[in-house]
C-alpha cells in the first residue's frame, strides 16, 4: 500500500524529465497507473457500499429502537411517519423509567459489575502470571483445569451452585457454627467470591489472556527487577501489573460489559433483586399486567414500550463505549491475544 | 552459586502456588464440586426440602427421560447444533473478511471499527434474550385478528418480509424463496456474533510482519495471491482459536440451555436438568473435539 501511493506523487513530477528521452516507457507507466488508480477506486467503493451497508444492519435495530421510543401512539397507527415522530414524546420513557424502577436497576448493575470486574481483574492477573511465570511441579494439570472452565457449559454446573450458594457452607464449618449454611441468594456474595477466586463468568478466558500477555513479556526485565533485589511479589506489582495495563484495559471492559449483560447468573442467584437485566426480563410481563389492567393490551403500544425499556437497559453500556471504545479497539492489538 | 540459584527457583515456585491458590481454592469450590454434584443429580432423583434436599437413586432414568420421553429436548438439540454447523463457517469467513477489509487504511476506518464492534458489547445481553423469546410474537398470535399486520415490520427485527412476498409474487420456488430469505435473515445474527472474532483477527492481521508482503510484491504477487500465501497461513492459528470461541459461544445461550434452566427452576426438576446438561455438554465436548482435530492438521504456525 504505502510503496504505492509513493510511486502516485513521483509519477506527477516524472512528465519534466522523461519527455526527451522515453516517452514510450513513460506513457507504457502512465497507462499502468491508470489501471492501476481506477481498481484502486473500484475496491475502495466496493469496500465503502460493504461497510455502510453492514453497519446500516448492525445500526438499524437500535435506530429503530430510539425513534420507536420517542413516539407516541398515534405516530405508531400513523403510516405517513416513518423514522421521525410528529409528536415527539418522553411519555415511553416516563413509564418505562416507572415500571423498571430503572434509577434503582441501575445502581445494583453498577455495583455489582464494577465490583466483580476489578476483583476479577486482580484474580485471574495473579493466576495468569502464576501460570506463565512461575511453573512448579504439576502447573500443567491445573491449566488443563483452566481449559476445563472455558469448555464446560455454565448450565452443566448451575443446580449444584445455586443449591450451594442456598446454603453456603466450608467444610460443614457454618454447619457446626450456626447449625445451617448460609443463604446467599439476593446478594453480591455468590458473585464477589467467584469473583475474588477467579472463577466467574469467562474467568477462563481472562486466565488465558493474561498468561499469555505475560508470556510475551520478555525475561530480562524481571531478570533486572530480581538482581535489583525485587522479590517475585514486588515485581510482579511495580513491574508486570504497570506492563500489562493493556491487558488489563481489555479484561475489565470484557469483564464488565460481560457481567452487564448477564442474564443466566443473575437471574438465578440474584432471584429478587431488581438488576438491569432481570429488570428487562420482567419488563414484558409488568408491561402487560400494566395495561391489561385498564383495557384490551395493544400489542403495538406494549412492544413500543418494551422497546424503550430495552434502550434504556443498554443506553448506560453505550455511553460507557462511545468513551473507552477506543482502548477497545487499540487494545486488543497489544494483548498478546493472538499469540 | 548453585545452591541460592535453587533456592531462588523454589521461592519461584512457592511465589506460584501462592498465586494460584485463591483460583485453585475457587476452582475445586464453584467449579470442581458442582460438577461432580451435577453428575451425582443426573443420576438421582433431587427432592428440595426447607432444610437441605434427599437424593435417591435411579439410575439412567433421568437420561432416558431426557432423550426418550421429553418432547422437545432431542429436537431443540438438533435444531440448535444444526444451527451451529450452518453459521459457525459463515461467521468465520464473513469475520476474517471484515478483519481485512478494517486492516485496510480508509477514511472513517475508525468509526467502522467502533460500529462493528458494537455488537460485542450489546449481542450478548438482555436485547438477545428478549428477542428469542419472541415476546412480539406471543402478544401478535393472540391479537392478530384485530390488527394490521403491515405494523408488524415497525417492530420486527430486519425482516425479509417484502421480499419474500415480492419473490412469491413474481413466481419463485417456494423452497429457494426461503433458503433465500433465511440467509438474508441470519445476516445480523452473523454480524452481530462475530465481534469477537473480528477483534482476533484484527490483532492477527496487524502482527503479520509487513515485510512479507513488500517480499510478495516484489515478485509480482497480486493482492489475491498475497492473501492466499501469506495472509490466510499467518491467520490461520487464530481460524482455529475462533473456531472453538465460535462454538462455545454459540452454545451458550440458546433453546436448550433455556430448557434447561427452566427444566431446574420452574419444573424443578434437578435431576433432569442436570442430565439434560450433561448430554448437553458431552455434544458440545463432540463437536469441539471433531473440529478442533479436523481443523488444526491444516493450521500452519509459522515458529
Amino acid at each position: 500500500m504505502t510503496q504505492q501511493t509513493e510511486a502516485a506523487p513521483g509519477a506527477k513530477h516524472a512528465p519534466a524529465d522523461s519527455k526527451k528521452t522515453a516517452s514510450d516507457l513513460y506513457r507504457f507507466k502512465q497507462s499502468a497507473i491508470n489501471v492501476n488508480k481506477w481498481s484502486k477506486r473500484l475496491s475502495s467503493l466496493v469496500r465503502a457500499v460493504l461497510l455502510i451497508g453492514m453497519s446500516f444492519v448492525i445500526l438499524y435495530p437500535i435506530l429503530l429502537k430510539v425513534s420507536t421510543s420517542f413516539k407516541t401512539l398515534e405516530d405508531l397507527t400513523n403510516p405517513t411517519v416513518m423514522w421521525i415522530p410528529e409528536r415527539f414524546s418522553l411519555e415511553n420513557y416516563k413509564l418505562a423509567i416507572d415500571v423498571m424502577g430503572y434509577f434503582s436497576a441501575i445502581r445494583n448493575s453498577f455495583t455489582l459489575s464494577a465490583v466483580t470486574t476489578i476483583l476479577q481483574t486482580l484474580s485471574c492477573a495473579m493466576a495468569g502470571y502464576a501460570f506463565a511465570k512461575l511453573p512448579f511441579r504439576g502447573i500443567n494439570i491445573l491449566f488443563a483445569g483452566v481449559i476445563l472452565t472455558i469448555l464446560v457449559p455454565p448450565q452443566t454446573i448451575l443446580v449444584p451452585s445455586y443449591v450451594n450458594f442456598k446454603s453456603f457452607d466450608l467444610f460443614g464449618l457454618f454447619h457446626l457454627i450456626f447449625g445451617d449454611g448460609i443463604n446467599m441468594l439476593d446478594t453480591y456474595w455468590p458473585f464477589v467470591l467467584m469473583a475474588i477466586t477467579g472463577n466467574a463468568l469467562k474467568s477462563g478466558l481472562f486466565i488465558y489472556i493474561f498468561r499469555q500477555f505475560f508470556r510475551g513479556i520478555s525475561k530480562e526485565i524481571e531478570e533486572a527487577a530480581f538482581v535489583d533485589g525485587a522479590g517475585v511479589f514486588k515485581s510482579f506489582v511495580s513491574i508486570m501489573l504497570p506492563n500489562a495495563i493493556p491487558a488489563m484495559v481489555t479484561v475489565m471492559l470484557f469483564a464488565f460489559v460481560w457481567q452487564w449483560n448477564d442474564t443466566f447468573f443473575s437471574s438465578n442467584f440474584l432471584p429478587s433483586m431488581n438488576t438491569l437485566t432481570n429488570a428487562t426480563l420482567g419488563f414484558p410481563y409488568k408491561v402487560n399486567v400494566m395495561l391489561g389492567a385498564t383495557n384490551q393490551v395493544d400489542p403495538f403500544y406494549a412492544s413500543m414500550l418494551v422497546d424503550t425499556g430495552l434502550l434504556l437497559s443498554i443506553l448506560p453500556l453505550i455511553v460507557m463505549y462511545l468513551f473507552v471504545q477506543r482502548y477497545f479497539v487499540e487494545s486488543i492489538d497489544r494483548t498478546g491475544l493472538v499469540g | 552459586m548453585r545452591s541460592p540459584k535453587r533456592t531462588f527457583q523454589q521461592r519461584k515456585a512457592l511465589t506460584g502456588m501462592l498465586f494460584l491458590a485463591p483460583w485453585a481454592f475457587g476452582f475445586i469450590f464453584f467449579f470442581l464440586v458442582p460438577l461432580v454434584n451435577s453428575a451425582v443429580y443426573s443420576f438421582n432423583d433431587l427432592k428440595a426440602s426447607d432444610n437441605g434436599y434427599t437424593l435417591t437413586f435411579e439410575g439412567w432414568k433421568n437420561y432416558t427421560q431426557a432423550l426418550y420421553v421429553d418432547a422437545t429436548f432431542v429436537r431443540k438439540l438438533t435444531t440448535v447444533v444444526g444451527e451451529m454447523v450452518v453459521n459457525v463457517p459463515l461467521i468465520i469467513i464473513f469475520s476474517l473478511f471484515i478483519a481485512v477489509l478494517l486492516n485496510q487504511k480508509f477514511l472513517g476506518r475508525s468509526l467502522a471499527r467502533a460500529i462493528f464492534f458494537l455488537p460485542v458489547i450489546l449481542a450478548s445481553g438482555v436485547m438477545l434474550s428478549i428477542n428469542n423469546a419472541g415476546y412480539m410474537q406471543q402478544i401478535m398470535d393472540a391479537n392478530l385478528a384485530s390488527n394490521n399486520p403491515a405494523g408488524a415490520s415497525v417492530n420486527g427485527f430486519l425482516q425479509s418480509i417484502e421480499l419474500k412476498n415480492m419473490m412469491m409474487d413474481i413466481g419463485v420456488n417456494e423452497s429457494i424463496v426461503n433458503y433465500l430469505t433465511g440467509a438474508v435473515d441470519r445476516i445480523y445474527e452473523i454480524i452481530s456474533q462475530s465481534g469477537v472474532q473480528i477483534i482476533i483477527f484484527l490483532a492477527g492481521l496487524q502482527s503479520i510482519s509487513p515485510q512479507l508482503y513488500e517480499a510478495s510484491r516484489m515478485e509480482g504477487a497480486t493482492g489475491y495471491e498475497a492473501f492466499w500465501k501469506i495472509t490466510f497461513p499467518m491467520v490461520s492459528p487464530l481460524i482455529l482459536t475462533n473456531l472453538v470461541y465460535t462454538i462455545i459461544d454459540s452454545f451458550l445461550n440458546n433453546a436448550v440451555t433455556q430448557q434447561i434452566d427452566t427444566t431446574a427452576f420452574k419444573t424443578l426438576d434437578f435431576g433432569l436438568s442436570s442430565a439434560m446438561a450433561w448430554i448437553y455438554f458431552a455434544i458440545v465436548a463432540v463437536i469441539l473435539a471433531i473440529s478442533t482435530f479436523v481443523v488444526s492438521r491444516k493450521v500452519f504456525y509459522h515458529d
